[in-house]
């Protein structure tokens, strides 16, 4: 029996060297991995909470409309009716907040409108686009152009059905 | 040479970050989930639209704006393919098309733009490959990188089929289009939905029965880009041509 434990005494040591280790590898675990993982997958499931916390540059078109009745209805009247504001005027969700307190500054046509109209081949053609330096003559866009309502009435017009 | 003690000096260094990590994310992760919206009701995807779309570059300066994207790099980009009859494609993307296309393509060849973006695969190869389980498919059908999670390692970088990802050179992690997560989780669009003239790129929601997606693909034929990669894009092209890599 004495002999027994003898042989079996030297066990012990591993044993328990096993045990504390696995005791610490638990600890460190609880420790090290985020309460979240594997909320959803193998994965933080707090990382998605954090994702959504980002702040929002673009108000959208809803917003602006709340407040620029008058822009909003030339616009959905004419030709740039599915061009949203902040596709012209840029990110303004912080003027949306505070208007005042963030004045907009307004497009600079000179760039504004060739990005879009340049004539390009690689346009779909029913797209409408001009050689803008022959189409202008030099001048600025928005002296014959209504930015929000773009459509002049020629004479092409009468009877085709185009609108504004 | 490392030795043993420099092994365990950096072992130890790791265990303390990984430790704040754990401890940061108790304390940003405390955030009340926002109300309302349920993750198991969305299925997020995209339609993007050939024939409507104009190469202004109006969706890379819109994420690029909303993301706070580094210079030089790109979530979404817009390519211009000039497909001669025989022969290579040419294909061009001049600063991601930032600014739009400045030159014209020539006249004689089929020309025509592709917008470009993460596909948000349904079985996609970067979540696979993932060593820490910083990037994953969300319940809702978005693939997204946990920027304090990820080690930076470019496993994903590598993997994915379409590079649409890079290494953010600010947050040293991985980083790559989140279809505007913040977003389209409080009932926006995408910045670069919001921001297209002509409707070239719409957000769809393949849950939502009411979306327009299902009247749309019951009357028209779509695509997706490398469809042999079996990685199931959720991003659909219509009108595509077979020229698209
Ligand atoms: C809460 C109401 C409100 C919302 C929302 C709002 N605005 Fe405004 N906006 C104003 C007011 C008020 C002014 C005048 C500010 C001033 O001059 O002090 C203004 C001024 C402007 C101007 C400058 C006009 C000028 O004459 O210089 C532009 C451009 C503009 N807004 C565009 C937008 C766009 C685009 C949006 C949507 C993102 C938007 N606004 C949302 C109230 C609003
Ligand atoms: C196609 C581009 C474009 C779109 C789309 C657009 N704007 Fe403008 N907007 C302009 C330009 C350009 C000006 C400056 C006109 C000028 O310099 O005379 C302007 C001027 C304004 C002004 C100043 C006052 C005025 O009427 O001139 C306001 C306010 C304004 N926009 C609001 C809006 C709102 C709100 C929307 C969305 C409903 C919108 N804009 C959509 C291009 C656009
Ligand atoms: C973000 C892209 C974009 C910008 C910027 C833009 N437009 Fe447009 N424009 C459009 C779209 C889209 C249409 C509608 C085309 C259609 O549906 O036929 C349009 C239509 C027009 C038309 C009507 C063509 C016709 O049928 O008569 C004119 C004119 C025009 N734009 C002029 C301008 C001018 C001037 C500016 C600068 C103030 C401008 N656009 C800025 C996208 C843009
Ligand atoms: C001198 C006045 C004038 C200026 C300046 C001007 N346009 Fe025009 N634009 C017109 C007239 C008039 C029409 C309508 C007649 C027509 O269809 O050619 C027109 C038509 C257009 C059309 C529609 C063409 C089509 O195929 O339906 C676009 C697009 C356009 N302009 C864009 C611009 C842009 C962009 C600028 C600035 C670079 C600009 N315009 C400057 C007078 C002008």
């Amino acid at each position: 029996m004495r002999r027994f434990l003898q042989d079996w005494a030297h066990l012990l040591l591993p044993a328990g060297v096993l045990i504390a280790g696995l005791g610490v590898f638990l600890v460190i675990r609880a420790a090290v991995v985020p309460k979240s993982f594997g909320e959803y997958g193998h994965y933080r499931g707090a990382a998605l909470e954090m994702i959504r916390q980002k702040p929002v540059s673009y108000a959208g078109q809803d917003m602006c409309v709340m407040c620029h009745d008058d822009q909003a209805k030339v616009k959905a009247a004419g030709k740039h009716a599915t061009v949203h504001c902040e596709a012209c005027h840029g990110p303004l969700a912080k003027h949306a907040e505070d208007p005042a307190a963030n004045v907009p500054k307004l497009p600079d046509v000179a760039v504004l409108c060739k990005r879009c109209h340049e004539q390009d081949p690689a346009k779909p053609s029913w797209f409408p686009q001009v050689v803008t330096a022959e189409h202008s003559g030099g001048m600025k866009c928005t002296e014959c152009h209504q930015p929000h309502s773009p459509h002049i009435a020629t004479e092409a017009d009468a009877g085709s059905g185009r609108g504004k | 040479m490392m030795t043993r003690r420099d092994l365990f000096r950096i072992g130890g260094k790791m265990l303390v970050l990984a430790s704040v990590g754990a401890t940061l994310e108790e304390i940003t992760g405390a955030a009340p989930a926002s109300e309302a919206y349920k993750m198991a009701d969305h299925w997020w995807g995209m339609l993007i639209d050939i024939d409507k779309c104009i190469g202004c570059g109006n969706c890379v300066r819109a994420c690029s704006k909303e993301n706070n994207v580094p210079n030089g790099y790109f979530r979404t980009w817009v390519e211009r393919y000039e497909v001669p009859e025989e022969g290579q494609p040419k294909v061009e993307s001049p600063d991601g098309a930032m600014n739009g296309f400045p030159l014209p393509a020539p006249a004689n060849v089929k020309s025509f733009f592709v917008p470009k973006l993460c596909n948000h695969c349904a079985d996609s190869p970067c979540v696979q490959v993932c060593p820490v389980g910083a990037t994953f498919l969300s319940p809702d059908g978005v693939v997204l990188v946990d920027q304090t999670y990820c080690l930076g390692c470019r496993y994903c970088v590598q993997a994915c089929p379409y590079g649409c990802r890079f290494l953010n050179p600010e947050t040293n992690t991985a980083d790559k289009c989140t279809l505007c997560y913040h977003r389209i989780t409080q009932g926006l669009t995408t910045a670069c939905c919001e921001n297209c003239p002509t409707g070239a790129r719409q957000l769809v929601d393949f849950k939502n029965p009411k979306d327009p997606i299902h009247e749309f693909l019951r009357h028209n034929k779509v695509q997706v880009l490398k469809p042999y990669m079996a990685t199931e894009p959720k991003v659909k092209y219509h009108d595509l041509d077979g020229a698209v890599r």
